[in-house]
């Protein structure tokens, strides 16, 4: 059989496209220069024909589109049911999916489905003697191993946000639109979501992909003090992230959790403030472009992995730091 | 009901030599742990069985990781099973999945098969919704806590990327867990840990799984890891022990000077 293109899978969060997806497309570009292999998009989800005219500029040759008001929230029973249809019926040779929560659920199930190999949470991708070579970091960033699928197609992947860089939208072309039918019937789904729990505010950007955190660790001591630690953010424009002393202590929500059992992050700048370093808040971080890190404990583990530290007083320095970009973004 | 635990033992820590030859990491002489995650998900059937409830916990191993389901039957859990055979050896996901697969499927009936959500080691993520895959059963991952049991379905609490979904399911079915930043894990009491030695313990092979020998190790695997490596170094970051003011100034300093902001 032949197996051909690239395909993203497009993830759809609060009626808009994740910001994750231009990476992967950009990714995608990358992957198919020198080939005859096209970039495609796969949709899911309810009202999402739209989608298809702000994709349109991204250079991409197909759409499969699957509209229906059945696929509105994410439900690993009825999406990966439709993609395992649709990926039998196209034959692409790689999918890319965002290694977010919706993702790490999907590929696996989809991947076994079909009986197929998959990489997780892939921080690279290039393609090697027709096999795309998948990295991923394995004991806690201690190694990175290269991954390949030699017998087996499609090659799946899930990508870690924030690392690839984004595809820029170019001139408008005109996708195929493939319009795929949905055939579900709901009395027959064994799974339901009954209720849904919304943490995190809206207009933050999720910590996955903001480009600047300022995180707060134990050295923060008390919610009320979160606020310097939120002021920086403010004027960095930056998401507020934490380790897992902060979240147990309730002074901010799980969502900003940064660690092994929160959210492993790649920003371009990640500021630790009072967060000594412990090696499950590291595995979350320590791969961040830029760290800077301000603690009162110079033999803080922190210092270890940091390109920039500050050892002193979080309440003293980092209002000054506050300060200080302050006046120099208001100059640039 | 009956509980099934899939359960890893992992090395306790991270921080592990190398073999570049053989693309390997060596584990020799490294003490091991159950996987932290795994012993949550052990927690949320123990928190939810009833009296006549039955939790058995499986492992792919040898003879060393006796120890780890050793330590689940002093948590709570009613009957051990290690899946130990040369041919499972080097498997990737997918094959241990189908090894799972396979060895549930000879236990028989069940209800909820537990995982931790990932591995402490590795950390794909994979195997519970593999597995689920295979059997052909729903899976919920990311789950932070059973809300309950009743007629044959169960609600569970599961991490999103906006909060929580509280999702419904039928039975059976696999469940993937990640602690909530409370959870501490137990350690059992000495008695318990006397008392684990006498409940049921099998050691199962591939025949006595009805295995085939394809689908399992290295020849069973779809994924092949071509090289494992040290990533590249950071450099040594620059730390300033000034007054605050000054820190900060300079640090505004080398920012500027490096373009970082």
């Amino acid at each position: 059989m032949d197996y051909k293109d690239i395909w993203v899978f497009v993830e759809i969060k609060n009626a808009e496209i994740r910001g994750v997806t231009f990476e992967l497309l950009g990714k995608a570009k990358e992957l198919t220069k020198n080939s005859d292999e096209k970039v495609c998009v796969v949709i899911l989800g309810k009202d999402c024909s739209r989608f298809c005219e702000s994709l349109s500029n991204y250079d991409i040759d197909k759409i499969y589109l699957c509209n229906n008001e059945i696929l509105g929230d994410y439900l690993t029973e009825t999406y990966s049911l439709i993609l395992v249809e649709l990926i039998r019926k196209y034959l692409p040779n790689i999918i890319l999916f965002p290694a977010t929560k919706i993702g790490r659920d999907l590929a696996p199930r989809v991947a076994a489905t079909l009986e197929t190999g998959l990489t997780a949470d892939c921080i690279d991708l290039k393609v090697q003697d027709g096999n795309l070579v998948q990295t991923r970091s394995v004991y806690g960033g201690n190694y990175l191993v290269d991954i390949i699928c030699p017998d087996k197609r499609p090659q799946i992947t899930s990508v870690r946000p924030n690392v690839m860089e984004r595809s820029e939208p170019t001139e408008k072309n005109q996708p195929d639109i493939i319009k795929f039918p949905v055939d579900i019937d709901p009395n027959k789904l064994k799974t339901k979501i009954i209720d849904k729990i919304e943490t995190t505010v809206i207009d933050v950007k999720p910590i996955d992909e903001a480009d600047i955190i300022v995180s707060g660790g134990r050295g923060i001591g008390s919610k009320e003090n979160f606020k310097i630690i939120e002021d920086l953010a403010k004027v960095l424009n930056a998401a507020v992230g934490a380790s897992r002393a902060s979240v147990d202590a309730g002074w901010v929500s799980k969502s900003c959790q940064v660690g092994q059992s929160g959210t492993v992050v790649c920003p371009n700048i990640y500021i630790a403030c009072g967060i000594s370093g412990t090696t499950q808040h590291l595995v979350g971080m320590k791969s961040s472009k830029k760290i800077i890190a301000i603690n009162k404990d110079p033999n803080a583990p922190i210092f270890e992995v940091c390109d920039y530290g500050i050892v002193g007083d979080f309440k003293v320095i980092v209002p000054l730091l506050t300060e200080a970009f302050r006046k120099k973004l208001s100059k640039d | 009901m009956k509980f099934i635990v899939c359960v890893k033992q992992v090395p306790e820590t991270n921080d592990l030599k190398f073999d570049p030859n053989a693309n390997r990491v060596l584990k020799e002489g490294v003490s091991t742990i159950i996987n932290p995650f795994d012993q949550f998900a052990l927690e949320e059937a123990i928190k939810i069985r009833q009296e006549e409830d039955e939790i058995i916990a499986i492992s792919i191993g040898d003879a060393e990781t006796k120890s780890t389901l050793m330590r689940c039957l002093a948590l709570g859990a009613d009957k051990g099973i290690l899946l130990d055979d040369d041919n499972f050896q080097d498997s990737d996901t997918f094959a241990t999945s189908n090894i799972l697969a396979t060895a549930i499927n000879k236990i028989g009936e069940y209800d909820i098969i537990f995982c931790g959500n990932s591995s402490f080691d590795t950390g794909s993520s994979q195997v519970g919704p593999e597995l689920a895959a295979k059997l052909n059963i729903p899976q919920i991952t990311y789950a932070e806590n059973v809300e309950n049991v009743e007629n044959g379905k169960i609600k569970v609490k599961a991490q999103t990327d906006e909060g929580y979904s509280i999702i419904e399911s039928e039975l059976p079915l696999v469940i993937t867990g990640i602690p909530p930043s409370s959870f501490q894990p137990r350690i059992p009491p000495l008695p318990k840990i006397l008392a684990a030695r006498k409940k049921p313990y099998d050691v199962w092979c591939m025949e006595d799984i009805e295995g085939e020998k394809s689908k399992y190790g290295s020849v069973g695997s779809l994924i092949k890891i071509i090289k494992l490596y040290k990533p590249p170094k950071r450099e040594e970051g620059i730390i300033l022990t000034d007054d605050p003011n000054t820190s900060v100034e300079k640090l505004m300093e080398l920012l500027s000077k490096d373009k970082v902001i």
